[in-house]
C-alpha cells in the first residue's frame, strides 16, 4: 500500500517536473509571476571576469529591484569586495534618487564552490551534492523572485534547487542566465546544463543563437 | 613616449590553464634584435612586461638595444599600465583582451599554441574578425608589427546593460 502511495506521488512530481520544463522551454513561465511591486533578486558571483559581467548587468536593473541577494564561493574574497563597490554605489544612486527606504537591502551568502577548474569528474558529483544540500536552506530561506546568473560552477547547484523549488510548488523563482561574453561559439559546462532549466536564456553572439534556439539575444550586453 | 605592453595575463589567479612555455617563447619573440627594430621604428621607446610565472627574464645587456626594457610579474591592476601603453601585445586570455580594448588600445593578440580548441580563443578570434585587433603567431609578429596601421582598427564599444534591463523588466512585469 505505501509503495503504491510512494510510486503515485513519484509519478505525480514527474508529470509536475514534465509540466514545468515544457513551460521554461515556451517561455511562458511569466505567467506563474505575480505582478509584484519590487522583485527580490539572488545574483550568483562567480570570479573574475564572471564577476565583473554580473556585476555590470546588476548595475543596469532598475530601483525595483530589491533586496539583493548576493551568493558568493567562500574561497573568493575579490568578488566580496567588488560587490561591496557596487553596493556602494547604487546606494550613493539611491540617496540622490530618493529611492524607497527598503532599496538599500542586500545581503551577501556564502556557499562552498561546487567545481574547481580541472577538478576530476567524481570529486565534482560529490562536491555539487554537497553544494545542493547548502543550496536548499540558502533558497528557503530567501525565496528570490528571480535568480540571475552567468556561469560560474555554483550558480547549476543553486538553479536546479530553485527549479526542484517550483515544482513542488514551494517558489517560483524565475531563473534568467547570462552566457559570458567570451563564449562565441560553444556554451560553457553550466551553460550546456541551465539552457533547459533556465527561464531565459542570454546569449551574446549571433552563432550561439544560430545554434541554440531558444535562447535571448539582444546583442552584446556587456564590456 | 610611447610605450609597448606585453601581458601575459590580467588576472594571477586562473592560471593552471595557461601554459608559461608558450609566453616565454612569445617574450623572447619580443625581444629579438629584429622585432625591436622595428619596434624603435615605430617610435616605441619602452617596453614594459608582465612575465607572469614565465621562466624566461629579458636581460638587457646589449647595449645596442635602444629601448627600455622593463619587466615584472604581476600586479594588483595593470590598468593603468595599459592606459599608458601605445599597444599592447597580450596572449588571448579574455581578460587581458577586454581590459585592453575597454582602454580603447591597439591590440595585437599572439596566438597560444597552447590554449588551442580553448574557449579563450573564441573571444579573440571573433573581435579580430570584427576588425578590433590584430592576430597572429609568434613566428608571424614580425610581419604584423612591420605591416599594422592601429587607424584601421574599429573601436569596440562594448554592449548595452540597458538593453538587457529593459528585457527583465518586461518579463518581471515592471514598470
Amino acid at each position: 500500500m505505501i509503495l503504491y502511495i510512494i510510486l503515485f506521488l513519484l509519478f505525480v512530481f514527474f508529470i509536475r517536473t514534465i509540466i514545468i520544463l515544457k513551460r521554461v522551454q515556451c517561455n511562458n513561465s511569466n505567467s506563474l509571476v505575480a505582478k509584484i511591486p519590487f522583485v527580490k533578486v539572488m545574483a550568483i558571483i562567480g570570479s573574475g571576469g564572471h564577476t565583473s559581467e554580473i556585476i555590470q548587468l546588476i548595475h543596469s536593473l532598475s530601483y525595483t529591484y530589491y533586496p539583493r541577494i548576493y551568493v558568493i564561493a567562500s574561497s573568493d574574497k575579490m568578488s566580496q569586495d567588488k560587490v561591496l563597490e557596487l553596493e556602494q554605489k547604487l546606494q550613493v544612486h539611491a540617496t540622490q534618487q530618493h529611492c524607497k527606504e527598503h532599496y538599500q537591502e542586500f545581503c551577501i551568502e556564502k556557499i562552498p564552490r561546487s567545481r574547481e577548474v580541472h577538478q576530476s569528474w567524481i570529486t565534482t558529483v560529490i562536491s555539487t551534492i554537497y553544494s545542493i544540500l547548502h543550496s536548499v536552506p540558502l533558497l528557503l530561506r530567501h525565496k528570490p523572485d528571480m535568480i540571475l546568473c552567468n556561469g560560474p560552477g555554483t550558480c547549476v547547484p543553486v538553479c536546479l534547487v530553485a527549479f526542484f523549488l517550483s515544482v513542488i510548488g514551494m517558489k517560483k523563482s524565475t531563473i534568467v542566465y547570462v552566457e559570458s561574453i567570451c563564449r562565441v561559439q560553444t556554451l560553457s559546462l553550466s551553460g550546456q546544463i541551465l539552457y533547459y532549466f533556465a527561464d531565459y536564456f542570454f546569449v551574446q553572439w549571433p552563432q550561439l543563437k544560430a545554434r541554440y534556439t531558444r535562447a535571448t539575444y539582444l546583442g552584446l550586453l556587456v564590456n | 613616449m610611447k610605450s609597448l605592453q606585453l601581458l601575459y595575463e590580467t588576472r594571477s589567479n586562473n592560471k593552471r590553464e595557461f601554459g608559461t612555455t608558450s609566453f616565454d617563447q612569445l617574450v623572447e619573440t619580443v625581444i629579438t634584435p629584429e622585432v625591436l627594430q622595428i619596434l624603435s621604428g615605430r617610435g616605441y621607446e619602452k617596453i614594459l612586461i608582465q612575465i607572469g610565472k614565465g621562466d624566461f627574464q629579458p636581460v638587457q645587456d646589449d647595449t645596442h638595444v635602444e629601448q627600455i626594457i622593463e619587466y615584472y610579474r604581476y600586479k594588483e591592476s595593470i590598468e593603468s599600465d595599459i592606459r599608458e601603453a601605445s599597444l599592447v601585445i597580450s596572449h588571448a586570455g579574455a581578460g587581458s583582451v577586454l581590459e585592453t580594448l575597454r582602454a580603447r588600445k591597439p591590440l595585437i593578440v599572439v596566438i597560444n599554441e597552447n590554449l588551442m580548441g580553448n574557449h579563450q580563443m573564441e573571444l579573440a578570434y571573433q573581435l579580430f574578425q570584427d576588425g578590433h585587433l590584430y592576430y597572429c603567431k609568434c613566428g608571424t609578429l614580425k610581419e604584423t608589427l612591420a605591416s599594422m596601421d592601429e587607424g584601421q582598427l574599429i573601436p569596440f564599444c562594448g554592449g548595452e546593460p540597458a538593453k538587457f534591463a529593459q528585457f527583465i523588466n518586461r518579463v518581471m512585469g515592471v514598470m
